[in-house]
């Protein structure tokens, strides 16, 4: 029996690829499919649906990158990750590629071994409250118990906040934004902090969500993004551009329906963009196609948006600063050229 | 014939009964439902105060568990307003059709749809081997022990994993889930966990210092922490551990995990068995001249083992339901696939979340219980062959 | 065939590797070694891939300033002033406290269950049966989350706080007391508490010298309970009562002042007495058993009563069969306190693996820490119940 077991052990080890031996774009093609850690159990960013399928804004992102790299968004292998065990994930070569709604800060960019490819949704920190407690700011919040999800960046916002204004506050402090907002709304905090995305999420499991309102304030900068590692640059450039392409394609007007049509664009921007003229894709280390391939998969920004939080998803976040920039949001990306 | 006096005095004060008496029933107040009321449950008074603070008990818990599960229940729907107080304008309890449709999540986590009929094939044939070792009167019994555990572990790995050249597509463990991965995590620790406890046991128990030395380690070391920290460690640490390009696959680490902290809690199992050995045996075996493991395999663990059945199904009733610790680790269990629906915004409604975890207990008490129930009758049947 | 052998002859050589001794050395020889391999091999290939990574690591994070703020704290804390070390002690604090009045009511629970279980009301034992094979079955973390949702429900809003006489007041933000403010004069109470309580052990050991040769008894609770409580009221009289009650007052959101029991504490607390306690009963159960039956039957033609017999007769005899199971069950709930993260108690998983090591990200470092005190504590709780142990096993010839 343990012969077997240790038979069976070693079968999967040695069926375990090689993680970052050589380059990372190698090890991706050589195996075949993307290794992307995400997160799993967060609506809108990660999340299987009944048929195990992962969906999601980040889950996206991987389709995407997956896209351009092996021309099939389909070979992702999607890993779960906890806020724990993320960074080691990444560092240890387990995952190609993190997009697990991650803060992009310094101290991860430096002493963790990150490089973060870029933005693919501004989030900020904000706090919900029962309308009958009728606080209009979260400066009025003096005093107050609030309910926190454990792991990310949000206690320290949370902490700094009010310790800026000279405030009292009282965390409780749980695991999963699930325990938070079901403590919230059994009367245990007065109010519920987490990034905006995740309030209005978790707004829908209230028993009655008309009593809640999401206080104006927003108390910290989250700039969410995927990440690499340190120490492949070539790697670093795809997963950059992979995303810049997202964003791209949303300015020039390309949706996953008229993908096909703008192949015969005589705009030089589209043009560049789709490959017909000029060898970007090479530079890259891809096809030429590598942006047509990555909007047929998933669509542009805007698409991708919509589809999992925005306005054709349960969720419904508007917009606000993730629009692009010459349309009122901060959302912008460097040209193909 | 004459009879002197004092013959017949005697006789007259000799009694003796020659027909017996019909045997009378109790008196009413001893007999009967009123009878058995009595003796069991109202003998004292601190009795019936227990009895009717237990009474007490019941009625409080027993109709709102009812009422939560069947009446207010919901039965049908297609989203989150079937289960919504505002929408619904009654009282809304268990919301049964978010576990309908979600139910083959539960089972078969991410397994690719088209694939799911190798798990099936993979649940029946653990059952028929579970059955097979377990029914005292199957037939063939030995045939049964390598079935299950030879035959049942090749297939199950070829099946469950794939292997192209006979047609089975590879099927990576990170879409495994639901009740296959809790299965899949138990049955392996259940496997591996009693061999490597035994081994252990023994070591432990050695006259050499160093197999000793190492053994107590080991069993104090996994005993001493959190199956979390375990758990934590074989998931984040081992990759840092071993050279970077035998990163060890998600699953396989949680269930060397899983298996490790159960051989440590085993060994200590066995190790009871061991010390309640008397000392003759050992004497015997060896003055028979059987070497160590002759004397441990025929005479000692048979005996040992035998007496140690249900702490050893205690202990695998315990690591059943710590499998549902790997979702610390990112693994989806049963328990975490529960989590992960409940979250599904299409769903999100107040009793979403207490519907999953109704159904995750149920589930969990059905297994465990049966666990423990056959522990219990094997206790039985074990104690009266050694009753004379 | 051995009695043919001339008498006088040396011993039949065997060949040395059949030599227990030099196999029993081969065997942990190789056993050393290939341990030693396996550590040497981790600890390289760690350092390789760490460096490779560019993970920071070492244990500089220790004294950051940790930034967060945790919701009970029995030693002071604040979020700009602490470091994380300090978060460490007040998780570790916590945990301790959380386990350690865990031990004591899943212990009186667990006796009172395991009891009931072998109680002659059939109502009762199967209540007793049902309470441990439900309890038993459920994973802990289920009935956490259900304690803890129960907690919440059942106390009112903090607008309709229950008010107790006394200051207390109760509702969904927790149970708050007054908290004693002590002042110049009460050190003589304390150290009047301390010579009550070295006075009664005099009187105990006084008593048990009497009892072993008078056989008689004396009064050793009321005596000590006197000596305890009532001397410290009697110097607190004289002292001119040097102490008062700063009483918990309602602000606009929460109730500040006065000691405070978080509802997260009171449904952990509450979640791991009922687990352990279901565990405790059977091993208690287990232990009535095991003492014969011809013991009870003794004692009772002795003409004692049942409850005496329990406790003087057959509780003595279970508690040494009783008390090894035992301690794995305090360990276990020592162990299990680290699900509290599930429901927002900031105990040591909670603060230290949680929230430190997301801020710092240093898993390594974090989590052998972690382990290391686990590891302490159960060493720890075993060297004390072995040494209760030892004390109370049954002396043989």
């Amino acid at each position: 029996m343990k012969k077997i077991i240790a038979l069976a052990a070693l079968a999967i080890v040695f069926t375990a690829q090689s993680a970052s031996a050589q380059t990372t774009l190698k090890a991706v093609k050589d195996r075949g499919s993307l290794n992307c850690g995400s997160n799993g159990t967060l609506a809108g960013f990660g999340l299987p649906d009944a048929q195990g399928k992962w969906t999601g804004l980040d889950v996206d992102y991987c389709k995407a990158l997956a896209a351009a790299v092996l021309g099939d968004p389909n070979k992702v292998k999607f890993v779960p990750l906890s806020a724990k065990d993320r960074f080691t994930a990444l560092q240890s070569g387990e995952v190609d590629v993190l997009a697990r709604n991650t803060t992009w800060t310094s101290s991860r960019d430096t002493s963790l071994g990150l490089n973060f490819v870029g933005v693919d949704y501004y989030d900020g920190q904000g706090f919900m409250v029962r309308k009958a407690l009728k606080v209009n700011s979260a400066l009025e919040l003096n005093g107050a118990s609030v309910c926190v999800q454990q792991g990310t960046t949000t206690e320290l916002n949370l902490s700094d906040f009010f310790r800026a204004h000279n405030m009292q506050v009282k965390t409780v402090t749980f695991a999963t934004a699930n325990e938070a907002v079901k403590a919230y709304d059994a009367g245990r905090c007065d109010a519920y902090t987490t990034d905006a995305s995740g309030l209005y999420a978790e707004r829908l499991r209230l028993a009655n969500a008309d009593e809640h309102i999401v206080l104006p304030e927003v108390i910290s900068k989250e700039p969410l993004g995927p990440a690499v590692r340190h120490g492949d640059d070539q790697w670093f450039d795809i997963a950059k551009w992979t995303l810049f392409a997202l964003i791209n394609a949303e300015e020039l007007g390309m949706t996953q329906k008229n993908v096909d049509e703008m192949l015969k664009s005589a705009n030089p921007d589209v043009k560049r963009f789709v490959g017909t003229e000029g060898n970007y894709g090479e530079q890259l280390g891809l096809a030429k196609d590598w942006a047509v391939q990555i909007v047929k998969a998933v669509g542009n920004y805007g698409e991708v948006f919509d589809r999992n939080v925005g306005a054709t998803s349960p969720l419904k976040i508007d917009r606000g600063l993730n629009k692009l920039w010459n349309k009122g949001g901060i959302v912008y990306a460097p040209p193909v050229r | 014939m004459t009879m002197s006096e004092g013959d017949l005095a005697v006789m007259e004060l000799r009694f003796v009964r020659a027909a017996m008496l019909e045997s009378q029933p109790p008196p009413a107040g001893m007999r009967g439902a009123v009878g058995w009321l009595r003796e069991n449950l109202l003998s004292t008074p601190f009795n019936i105060t227990l009895t009717i603070l237990i009474g007490l008990l019941f009625a409080w818990i027993v109709p709102d568990l009812i009422r939560f599960l069947l009446i207010d229940a919901v039965w049908s729907g297609a989203d989150r307003d079937a289960c919504r107080e505002l929408v619904q304008n009654r009282t809304v309890g268990a919301c049964w059709p978010f576990v309908f449709e979600r139910w083959p999540y539960f089972v078969y986590g991410s397994y690719p749809l088209s694939e799911r009929w190798r798990v099936d094939v993979f649940f029946v044939m653990l059952a028929i081997g579970v059955v097979w070792m377990l029914w005292l009167h199957a037939p063939r019994r030995g045939l049964g022990a390598i079935y299950f555990f030879a035959v049942v572990p090749i297939t199950a790995f070829i099946l469950l994993t794939g292997w192209r050249a006979i047609g089975l597509e590879p099927v990576d463990t990170v879409l495994w889930g639901g009740i296959l991965v809790t299965i899949v995590v138990a049955w392996v620790g259940i496997v591996v966990s009693l061999p490597l406890g035994i081994l252990l046991a023994l070591g432990r128990r050695s006259p050499m210092p160093a197999v000793r030395l190492f053994s107590i380690t080991f069993i104090e070391f996994v005993r001493g922490v959190p199956l979390v920290t375990v758990l934590f460690m074989a998931s984040v640490m081992l990759p840092l551990f071993v050279p970077e390009q035998y990163s060890p696959d998600k699953l396989l680490r949680a269930l060397v995990g899983i298996a490790l902290f159960a051989s440590a809690y085993m060994a200590e199992v066995v190790r009871a068995g061991l010390q309640a050995i008397p000392k003759g045996q050992f004497e015997g075996a060896m003055a028979v001249g059987l070497g160590y493991s002759q004397m441990m395999r025929l005479i000692i663990l048979p005996q040992a083992l035998k007496i140690t059945i249900p702490n050893i199904v205690n202990t695998y009733i315990g690591l059943f339901k710590d499998t549902t610790l790997v979702f610390i680790v990112g693994i989806f269990d049963f328990l975490h696939t529960v989590e992960v629906s409940r979250i599904d915004p299409k769903w999100a409604s107040p009793v979403t979340s207490t519907t999953g975890y109704a159904v995750a207990a149920i589930f969990y008490l059905i297994f465990c219980y049966a666990m423990s129930r056959y522990a219990r009758a094997t206790e039985a049947r074990l104690g009266l062959s050694d009753r004379r | 065939m051995s009695t043919d052998l001339p008498a006088g002859l040396p011993p039949v050589r065997v060949a040395f590797y059949n030599d227990p001794k030099v196999r029993s050395i081969a065997y942990q020889v190789a056993l050393c070694v290939a341990v030693g391999f396996l550590i040497y091999e981790a600890a390289s290939n760690a350092i390789t891939n760490l460096e490779r990574a560019h993970i920071a690591s070492g244990f500089g994070f220790w004294h950051n300033t940790a930034g967060f703020d945790i919701s009970q704290t029995l030693i002071e804390y604040s979020a700009q002033a602490s470091t994380y070390g300090r978060a460490f002690w007040v998780g570790l604090l916590n945990t301790l406290l959380v386990a350690g009045l865990g031990v004591v009511f899943a212990t009186i629970l667990g006796f009172i269950i395991g009891i009931a279980r072998l109680s002659k009301n059939w109502l009762v034992s199967k209540a007793a049966t049902g309470y441990v094979e439900t309890i038993r079955n459920i994973p802990l973390l289920l009935q956490l989350l259900f304690w803890y949702n129960a907690v919440l429900k059942t106390l009112p809003e903090m607008r309709d706080s229950y008010k107790i006489p006394g200051g207390i007041v109760l509702n969904n933000r927790g149970l708050f007391l007054p908290n004693p403010i002590l002042g110049p004069g009460f050190y003589w109470v304390v150290i009047a508490f301390v010579a009550g309580i070295a006075a009664s052990i005099v009187f105990y050991i006084w008593a048990r010298k009497r009892q072993e040769q008078t056989g008689q008894q004396a009064p050793v609770f009321t005596t000590a309970f006197g000596l305890i409580i009532g001397l410290s009221i009697l110097v607190l009289i004289a002292a001119g009562f040097p102490l008062s009650f700063g009483f918990p007052q309602a602000g606009r959101f929460n109730i500040s002042g006065g000691m405070e029991v978080l509802p997260e504490f009171a449904a952990l607390l509450f979640g791991l007495s009922i687990y352990t306690a279901a565990f405790i009963a059977e091993v208690v159960r287990a232990g009535i058993l095991a003492v014969s039956r011809g013991q009870t039957e003794a004692a009772y033609s002795l003409g004692m009563r049942p409850q005496p017999t329990l406790r003087l007769i057959v509780v003595p005899q279970a508690m040494r069969v009783i008390i090894p199971p035992l301690t794995s069950q305090y360990l276990n709930l020592t162990k299990n306190s680290s699900l509290a993260v599930a429901i927002g108690y900031p105990d040591l998983v909670q603060v230290f693996t949680g929230t430190v090591l997301n801020q710092t990200g240093q898993a390594v470092e974090v989590v052998a820490i972690t382990m290391a005190v686990y590891l302490t504590i159960s060493l720890a709780t075993s060297l004390l119940m072995n040494i209760y142990n030892s004390r109370i096993a049954l002396v043989e010839r």
